[in-house]
């Protein structure tokens, strides 16, 4: 058996295959939008700072950050940290 | 002030030692949960048990409940690091966490229980002279502020923490530190459970088991909360429930500006004493103390991926341990006994959340982060000021949530590494 | 007095001392059976009460057995005897002495569990503290002693077998033969598991067959966590006592646990007594060591598993009584065919003897002459990291034995593990029994945690004080929380609170299974990230020419740069003076190189900074802020226009990773990835950033660039040359208010290009004396100079808030109420009139009582100016500039001027002198 850094990792980037969850830094959620210039400052509180912080399955921002580099959106569970499907973000 | 509960004492160990024990009576009752209360409390944690004792002691509100999901203490306030001290950086803040420290400072006397507050005084580390720098900038802040606190050279540190590698070429070498002498360790359960004794003394109920399932929402205010227990109305509502307010806010119908991540926690085998004080790296978001059972408590490795799991990660600490073993080279010979994890509310500007929510009745403590246990007195304290009057105290005025969107945040990034 | 001897051996002799005393074990020891080979049965003392104890089990449940040891001058504390292999020259000795015994077995009656929480109120816990501590805890640390590891890592399998005895050798050559990576990791030494020493069967053709398919087998390795995806914590033990081992953790697809089971003991009274044993151990010591624990052993029991342990023990030769707390059975009459006194429906009601067993006290009052109490409780499966897993553990009441509520994908079990422990006779086999909680005898005497001296009476107290929740039990009681973690404790500590509440051992649950399954020694956590390999700082590539000019150099954030050349800080005045004077040249190769390129890179450009980069023409260079989306500011740095769609950002060093990261993040997630790509270029290139009044001439002689013209070549541009043959960037930017020429060469010529500066007549300067020039200029340092709170408009950068409004990042959030606070923090300058220096860190304070108004963020002596210069955040700070301040230090007061943050040629001029 052989020394293996990566192995087959509990995710899965869309670029570069399995890896370890701990090369994806947590990006935020992807579901805020950035509000326009005219909006209220409690629209902008909104966007800043209020989430949902689901308990259960959620959707995440995840930089592949030692890795490609590459913004994705992963289904995870927050409680488990089981992973479903990442795909690449897109604005 | 505990006027139901027999005093404990040296001289009732005896007569109790002398009988077999017969004597104790229940720290608390288990009562079933009434229909109806002046108040109640979400949260039988830290936080929410000082939260009735304050309503029952400070505004004679004896009429309430607190409900808990599983076991009482058993969040946070059983999980953490059990660090008091109030070396921050903003006034605001400064005035609350003191204000605590005044508290836990005669709170074994007030509650009748030995919370084992021990100030041992903590030291935060300084590596390099930028650090000292940023360290100084927070001291003399205290300082103005009549709080106690100074600095220590190099020699002094390494005077009052022998273990410390004292080479100066080593990867963490002390430059110097800070220190809050009036700073220390309790014993977290202690202060739990001396609350609730001191509460349930006054007549407030206890629910354990007993899990929020929803609001009831009437005129745009809280009527009942259903539990597993069943439906228990109140006039006014508090939440201290660390690590599960969003969750509870959702069921209230408002989201909170909150992030909930795991806080690593570890202890080593019991040890001879080797180390007196509470020290902490700010660059290595480590902090180690030694309870006074032996064992080393060990914290740090926050990592800022939401998360509920409340448990250990090998990855984390390991970081944390190397981090801790390069500053006490002698612990290398130590074992690592038993590590978990604590599910955190962290804010955006690392001060809490105090004050009412966008439901009139139903008042907000949360927000702590990885600092709650040092506030458990103050925190309690506040919620139940604005359960009883409607209004902020003076001291949480700073700390609510409209702060977001006025932009006056508390920004305690300064207040160094977060170790508690 | 007869007691443990050794009945067979002749391994190579070992050498070793305990408690001073010298004696003699054998290869293959483990220090429990060394010291039992030496009829020694009390091996330490109780936590609290300071009662002798002896020797419990043989494994990693040994709550009693925890002793300090010194080998080759290092000490290592609280090893367990039952697992730490005996090594010549160790001198072992007891964690816990005598201590005050007689005083706290005197106060034993008064300090009951929680006692501490009723007393120690007045006047302070702190006067009582000091005693207790001392009483408390466990081993000594020794200052000078350290412990090392060796290298661990990742790996994958396709099954992770956990234990290496019968059921796990099967699964595991299973798995390998279907084609399976496998790996089995065995806590011991050996393979077996505890085949090793009971009848059942030969694990010898089981092991050659899991080697022939190929499973990667390693022993003296433990999976001491289950975390998440399957992944386990695997430490392998080192070679010897200081040798810290290994930290693996390993990803497998599947992991079956055949982790066996272990014995619990029997409650009853004084059962902590020295000579009290697991029935299994004894049968351990005997077959593995050699050590017959007793001459004349009683055997107390609940089930069958003992009876073959009594045969065993008499076929030794000893006399051997077995006490059966059930009716007579097949199994009973045929031990008693065998020669075996056999009592059944019989309980031990008392230990007797004075610090170690010399007989027992049955409930009916039979005094039985023994050396030896060996006992069974029953069996529990070791569920670990099942638990850890996700899994829960209940009692299966028609078993007597703890079972899986529900599966845990990825995770199976088997063997013991799973509750299968096949007959070894024709005979019914009954293994396990429910723990029984004697309702008679003095609970107060009846011991359930060993180590930690929680007792019966402890138990019953804590329902009484209505702690009756596992957790609350476990924190009030402290039982399960000593090194052993409660691995033979906590079950009947659970059942025990189950019928002082008057509920089914069904209904309790068990407190949480937290890691490591055993103590994981800290050396093998640190593994190789320990000295520079901890947290590795970053290096420049002319780090060598530097230390050849004798550079001092410090650690600047994870970067290693030249603090000043000299040998002390006094040379910090003698380089400002040259960079004001001469030329003077500074390795600035960390400044950021990032480029931003593509047709949307103006448009990204424009949104990440506060000022508009979009209308910047190629050759030319613009300073900026950025921001978050708070409005704080993040960094400042320059923009190059290297070509219409191509540009180049100068970050400052500390913060190149979040520049990159916040850009990529606007990229990806709002432009798109096409129109516009980044790439981090820092570490390519080189730069030397040449600064004062002789720069020109000085860089003129090195003939990198054509022309030096100021017309052609003004303040904030850049032309392209060559050095030695490779392409080179020159820009006049200044951090220091003087001319200035940063030169970018590709990395490999950093050393080439400093030398050819050096050697062309500047002086080098490093990092110190560059802070306390561009302070003399009012030049900030993002993140010392501001902090979490400051905006552009604090710095004096009013447009982005006023002017420009939209289109950037923290746009909107300067136009919260906040940012119009007329207490904001601003930056300005400060004098003394006394021309001294303010301490950094200092604050400005007013009022009365005093209040805080800013502090001080960067203060020098400037060589310059010969006097203190200081920059601050002060509370509306522009507003007070002429006025005179208090500053507050550690103490001492003193007055200080408000002036502008710029103390040195305001006007510029030097740029172009």
């Amino acid at each position: 058996m052989t020394r293996d850094q990566t192995g087959p990792g509990p995710m899965t980037c869309p670029f570069c295959g399995p890896r370890d969850a701990s090369e994806f830094r947590y990006g935020g959620d992807p579901s805020v939008a950035r509000p326009g210039p005219g909006c209220s400052d409690a629209d902008w509180a909104a966007y800043l700072y209020l989430r949902d912080s689901p308990r259960g399955p959620a959707r995440e921002y995840r930089v592949h950050a030692q890795g490609c580099g590459q913004w994705l959106v992963a289904e995870r569970d927050t409680v488990t940290h089981l992973v479903g499907t990442i795909t690449e973000a897109t604005p | 002030m505990t006027a139901r509960k027999p005093r404990y004492s040296a001289l009732a160990l005896l007569r109790e030692g002398l009988r077999g024990q017969r004597g104790w009576t229940p720290a608390w009752h288990s009562p079933e949960p009434k229909r109806r209360y002046d108040a109640v409390i979400i949260g039988g944690g830290g936080h929410g048990l000082s939260a009735a004792y304050h309503l029952a002691k400070d505004h004679g509100i004896t009429n309430v409940a607190v409900i808990e999901k599983a076991w009482l203490g058993g969040g946070n306030t059983g999980r953490n690091t059990t660090i008091i001290r109030s070396n921050y950086f903003n006034r605001a803040s400064q005035d609350i966490y003191d204000a605590s420290v005044n508290i836990y400072e005669g709170l074994s006397r007030e509650l009748n229980y030995n919370i084992m507050f021990s100030q041992r005084g903590s030291i935060e580390l300084a590596h390099s002279a930028a650090e000292m720098e940023g360290l100084r900038r927070v001291v003399n802040a205290m300082q103005v502020s009549g709080i106690e606190s100074s600095l220590l050279s190099r020699d002094e540190v390494l005077a009052m923490v022998p273990l410390l590698n004292p080479s100066p070429d080593c990867r963490w070498p002390v430059v110097g530190a800070a220190i809050q002498r009036r700073a220390g360790v309790a014993r977290h359960d202690a202060v739990a459970w001396g609350y609730a004794r001191a509460a349930d003394g006054m007549g407030v109920d206890i629910i354990q088991s007993c899990d929020v399932t929803g609001f009831r929402i009437e005129g745009g205010r809280v009527k009942a909360v259903e539990t597993s227990r069943g439906v228990i109305e109140a006039e006014v509502f508090g939440m201290a429930v660390a690590g599960a307010s969003p969750e509870l806010a959702r069921l209230a119908g408002f989201q909170l500006p909150l992030l909930c991540v795991t806080l690593q926690a570890m202890v080593s085998e019991p040890l001879k004493p080797c180390l007196h004080h509470v020290v902490a790296s700010t660059p290595n978001g480590a902090y180690v103390s030694q309870s006074d059972k032996g064992e080393l408590v060990i914290g740090g490795g926050l990592e800022p991926v939401p998360s509920f799991a409340r448990r250990g990660d090998l990855r984390k600490t390991a970081e944390v341990i190397a981090s801790v073993v390069e500053m006490f080279p002698a612990f290398s010979t130590l074992k690592l006994m038993r590590q978990w994890g604590g599910t955190v509310d962290t804010s955006p500007d690392n001060s809490p959340i105090l004050g009412p929510s966008p439901v009139p009745n139903l008042y907000l403590n949360c927000g702590w982060g990885t600092g709650g246990f040092k506030a458990v007195p103050i925190g309690g304290k506040m919620l139940a000021h604005l359960m009883a009057t409607g209004r902020h105290h003076r001291l949480s005025a700073p700390f609510g949530l409209e702060r977001f969107e006025s932009g006056r945040l508390i920004d305690e990034a300064h207040a160094g590494v977060a170790h508690d | 007095m007869t007691g443990p001897s050794r009945i067979a051996g002749g391994g190579e002799p070992l050498p070793f001392t305990f408690a001073g005393r010298r004696l003699i074990g054998q290869k293959g020891d483990s220090i429990a059976s060394a010291l039992l080979a030496n009829g020694i049965v009390t091996v330490g003392r109780s936590f609290k009460y300071r009662r002798p104890r002896g020797i419990l089990s043989a494994g990693e449940d040994e709550p009693n057995a925890i002793v300090d040891v010194v080998l080759n001058g290092v000490r290592v504390p609280n090893v367990r005897a039952t697992t730490q292999g005996l090594e010549a020259g160790m001198a072992i000795s007891p964690v816990l002495g005598r201590g005050a015994a007689l005083l706290t077995q005197a106060l034993s009656p008064f300090i009951a569990s929680g006692f501490y929480y009723k007393t120690f109120l007045w006047p302070h816990w702190g006067l009582f503290e000091p005693a207790i501590r001392r009483m408390a805890g466990l081993g000594r640390v020794d200052p000078d002693s350290r412990m090392v590891a060796e290298p661990g890592g990742n790996l994958a399998a396709d099954l992770c077998v956990v234990g290496g005895g019968r059921s796990g050798l099967l699964a595991a050559t299973k798995a390998a033969t279907s084609g399976q990576r496998v790996l089995l990791v065995e806590q011991r030494a050996e393979l077996g598991g505890s085949s090793l020493w009971r009848d059942g069967g030969d694990s010898v053709d089981l092991v050659a067959a899991a080697r022939d398919a190929g499973v990667t087998i390693w022993t003296g390795a433990t999976a001491f966590g289950a975390y998440e995806n399957g992944r386990l914590g695997i430490h392998r033990q080192g070679a010897g006592l200081a040798d810290g081992g290994s930290l693996w953790a390993v990803q497998a697809g599947q992991v079956v646990l055949a982790t066996g089971a272990l014995e619990r003991p029997l409650l009853f009274e004084r059962n902590d007594l020295p000579g009290v044993m697991l029935a299994d151990a004894a049968l351990h010591y005997l077959r593995r060591r050699g050590v017959l624990c007793g001459a004349r052993p009683v055997i107390a029991t609940n089930n069958d598993s003992v009876y073959p342990v009594a045969l065993v023990l008499a076929k030794a030769g000893a006399v051997v009584t077995l006490v059966d707390s059930r009716a007579a059975s097949e199994r009973s009459a045929d031990a008693a065919a065998k020669g075996i006194r056999v009592l059944t429906g019989a309980r031990v009601a008392r230990a007797l003897g004075r610090g170690r067993v010399s007989g027992v006290m049955l409930t009916d009052g039979t005094g039985i002459d023994a050396d030896l109490l060996a006992v069974s409780g029953g069996w529990t499966p070791t569920l670990h990291l099942y638990c850890q897993a996700g899994g829960k553990a209940v009692w299966d009441d028609e078993r007597a034995i703890l079972v899986p509520a529900f599966p845990v994908p990825g995770i199976s079990l088997a063997g013991r593990a799973a509750g299968n422990w096949f007959a070894p006779d024709a005979l019914p086999w009954v293994w396990s029994a429910a723990p029984e909680i004697p309702v008679a005898g003095k609970s107060r005497k009846t011991w359930i945690d060993l180590q930690n001296d929680v007792t019966l009476g402890d138990v019953q107290l804590a329902a009484q004080e209505n702690f009756t929740s596992v957790e609350h039990l476990k924190r009030y009681t402290t039982l399960g929380m000593a090194t052993d973690q409660g691995k033979t404790a906590n079950l009947l500590g659970a059942a025990a609170m189950a019928q002082a509440t008057g509920r089914s051992a069904t209904d309790l649950g068990l407190t949480t299974y937290r890691p490591p399954y055993t103590p994981v020694p800290m050396a093998a956590l640190q593994g190789l990230s320990r000295g520079p390999l901890q947290s590795p700082l970053r290096r420049l590539a002319a780090e060598p020419a530097h230390r050849e000019m004798g550079a001092a150099l410090w650690d600047y954030g994870g970067l290693l740069r030249p603090a000043f050349y000299g040998k002390d800080e006094a040379s910090i005045a003698t380089e400002c003076l040259a960079a004001r004077q001469g030329a003077v040249v500074f390795d600035a190769s960390s400044l950021g190189k990032v480029a931003v390129m593509g047709p949307k890179a103006r448009e990204l450009l424009d949104f990440l900074f506060t000022g508009r980069m979009s209308t910047l023409q190629p050759g030319r260079i613009r300073y900026g802020l950025t921001l978050n989306e708070a409005g704080v500011v993040t960094d400042d740095g320059v923009v190059l226009c290297l070509g219409p769609d191509h540009f180049l950002v100068s970050c400052s060093s500390s913060h190149v990773g979040g520049f990159v990261a916040s850009a990529e993040e606007w990229r990806q997630t709002r432009f798109g990835r096409d129109g516009v790509f980044i790439h981090d270029r820092t570490a390519h290139w080189a730069t030397m950033s040449l600064s004062g009044p002789k720069s020109k001439p000085l860089l003129a002689g090195l003939g990198i660039v054509e022309t030096l013209d100021d017309a052609a070549f003004p303040h904030m541009s850049f032309v392209m040359g060559r050095f030695m043959g490779g392409e080179a960037r020159v820009s006049r930017v200044s951090f220091t208010g003087e001319r200035g020429y940063e030169i970018s060469v590709p990395a490999g010529l950093a050393i080439p290009l400093w030398q050819a500066l050096i050697g062309a007549g500047a002086k080098p300067c490093g990092i110190e004396a560059l802070g306390v020039l561009r302070a003399e200029k009012g030049f900030i340092y993002v993140g010392q100079d501001t902090d979490g709170e400051t905006m552009p408009q604090d710095l004096g950068f009013d447009a982005p808030r006023l002017k420009r409004r939209e289109g950037f990042v923290g746009d909107r959030a300067l136009q919260l109420p906040v940012a119009g606070d007329a207490d904001r923090k601003q930056l300005v300058g400060l004098a003394r009139a006394d021309g001294g220096v303010i301490p950094a860190g200092a604050h400005l304070i007013e009022g009365a009582p005093r209040r805080s108004i800013g502090f001080v963020t960067s203060s020098h002596h400037s060589p310059t100016l010969r006097r203190g210069i200081a920059l601050a955040l002060v509370e509306g700070g522009r507003a007070r500039i002429g006025q005179e301040v208090t500053w507050f230090d550690l103490g001492q007061t003193g007055r200080a001027t408000v002036t502008a943050a710029c103390a040195y040629d305001p006007e510029g001029s030097r740029l172009n002198v």
